[in-house]
């Protein structure tokens, strides 16, 4: 436990060394969300009905950003080699940098989604729900781009290659997520939706850093 | 006597004694695909009614789900021979799993693409938010990253390695997808058209499917053996016995 500990606290110590590169995913994410309402109109109407898948896509995104550092800096310096040789479990430390990827990226995300989701019109009870729901839900990203990271440590082009591999098995993601805000809105109750989003999560956390530390031995080999 | 009769499986895990059985099945199936084809493809167009409701246009069906059925099969077959290769280190099997991609693609190519044929007569759209239709273009998506990776990665091994664990990543994400969507287009569009609601199926009508779809598997099976050949020829150039081969000597 004390390794993981050791693995987020350090990453996120480098992530506060290099601010940029945590905000420039954050501003990205504003972005593409204020961009949707030029392209579609002002409707307020609309603009509600639109706004979790928006958010949501716009979240996925984001999240995509931030994944091919994951890696590669690790990888880059000689790091990674390191964590493969250390007396921890491999898995562990995957763990603590998945969990530290989604600090820096994920929860941010999290903390600002209901601001953006005032501009989008969406009540208070809404706004709640799409908290829960990313809440669930940006760990679920990170832990599924992990994997999609560690197959494309170090290949040319690996970047467009992640997306092309990750945001397929964000569908599900994307659907639970973005439901159940429309869930409550249409009145049907986010509750399932909520729920199939933390069952994904549970068999991700379970699955994922298995599969990322099993590529990651492939791409170090 | 009795040991005489087991096969040695093994020995075919090897690419240089694979690749002249290979060889030697390629014509059979390719024989078995022209037979079913020419069977299957008659009875499509000459012995199968007009179906009532949808008049001759139904008959693309022949050809749209055989091409279906394929898709998800090969995804299956690819990811069993990409995990055997992981899990048992044989060459050959990541071989199969790398040759069957490109056909599994084509395959879920081909089903959406006369599925737009089928759809716009039939529902009035080329494209409607189906849960078939939007699963089968995600599964499209996933074999396009397989390619994608494999082609992105010089080492061949570390390629069938790399692609063997999104194969299987894929495997257990695509049931998850399938209902994902399932359930997002119930609660979005409420009545949509539903292929499982069509009326039962005349019994030509049903045959003929069967042997298109066998018709399929057979092409399938002799492009993937065809392929395999040529990625053994590729990856074993440096080998004695490659530069032995007749083929290559001319």
């Amino acid at each position: 436990m004390n390794a993981v500990m050791a693995i987020i606290r350090r990453d996120l110590l480098l992530a506060m060394r290099r601010k940029s590169e945590v905000l420039t995913a954050l501003f990205f994410f504003i972005i593409v969300v204020s961009l949707f309402p030029l392209g579609i109109g002002p409707e307020t109407a609309l603009l509600r009905k639109i706004a979790p898948g928006i958010l949501w896509v716009a979240a996925l995104l984001a999240t995509m950003l931030g994944l091919a550092r994951l890696f590669a800096p690790d990888h880059a310096d000689g790091t990674l080699e390191q964590m493969v040789l250390a007396p921890a479990p491999l898995g562990l430390l995957v763990t603590g940098k998945i969990i530290a990827h989604w600090i820096t990226t994920g929860l941010p995300l999290v903390l600002l989604a209901p601001v953006l989701g005032i501009q989008f019109d969406l009540d208070t009870g809404a706004l709640g729900i799409l908290v829960v729901a990313l809440l669930l839900g940006t760990p679920l990203l990170s832990l599924i781009g992990a994997i999609g990271a560690a197959l494309t440590l170090g290949l040319r082009g690996g970047g467009v290659l992640l997306s092309l591999l990750v945001l397929p098995l964000y569908v599900p993601a994307l659907i639970f997520g973005a439901g159940a805000v429309e869930a409550h809105i249409s009145g049907l109750g986010a509750g399932g939706h909520l729920s199939l989003l933390a069952a994904l999560l549970a068999l991700a956390v379970f699955f994922a850093p298995w599969a990322t530390t099993a590529a990651l031995r492939i791409a170090l080999e | 006597m009795s040991n005489n009769k087991i096969i040695n499986w093994f020995k075919y895990a090897s690419p240089q004694s694979f690749y002249p059985v290979a060889g030697r099945m390629i014509p059979w199936f390719w024989g078995l695909a022209a037979i079913f084809f020419v069977v299957g493809l008659y009875i499509s167009f000459f012995v199968a009614p007009t179906d009532f409701q949808q008049g001759e246009g139904y008959r693309i069906i022949f050809i749209h789900v055989p091409a279906a059925w394929m898709s998800m099969f090969i995804y299956l077959v690819m990811a069993f021979w990409a995990g055997l290769g992981l899990a048992l280190n044989t060459r050959l099997s990541s071989m199969m799993a790398q040759a069957l991609a490109p056909t599994g693609a084509i395959m879920a190519f081909l089903s959406l693409w006369t599925g737009a044929w089928w759809g716009k007569p039939m529902w009035g759209a080329w494209w409607v938010w189906d849960a078939r239709l939007t699963s089968a273009l995600i599964l499209f998506f996933l074999y396009i990253g397989f390619i994608a990776l494999q082609a992105a990665i010089d080492d061949a091994r570390r390629a069938d390695k790399a692609g063997a664990i999104l194969a299987l990543v894929g495997v257990v994400n695509v049931p998850i997808i399938y209902f994902s969507v399932k359930w997002w287009n119930t609660l979005h569009q409420g009545a949509s058209v539903s292929l499982t609601k069509a009326p039962s199926m005349a019994t030509t009508m049903l045959w003929g499917m069967l042997i298109m779809a066998l018709a399929f598997w057979m092409y399938s099976i002799a492009v993937a053996l065809t392929r395999v050949r040529a990625i053994i020829l590729e990856r074993e150039a440096h080998t004695e016995w490659v530069k032995e081969l007749p083929e290559v000597k001319q």
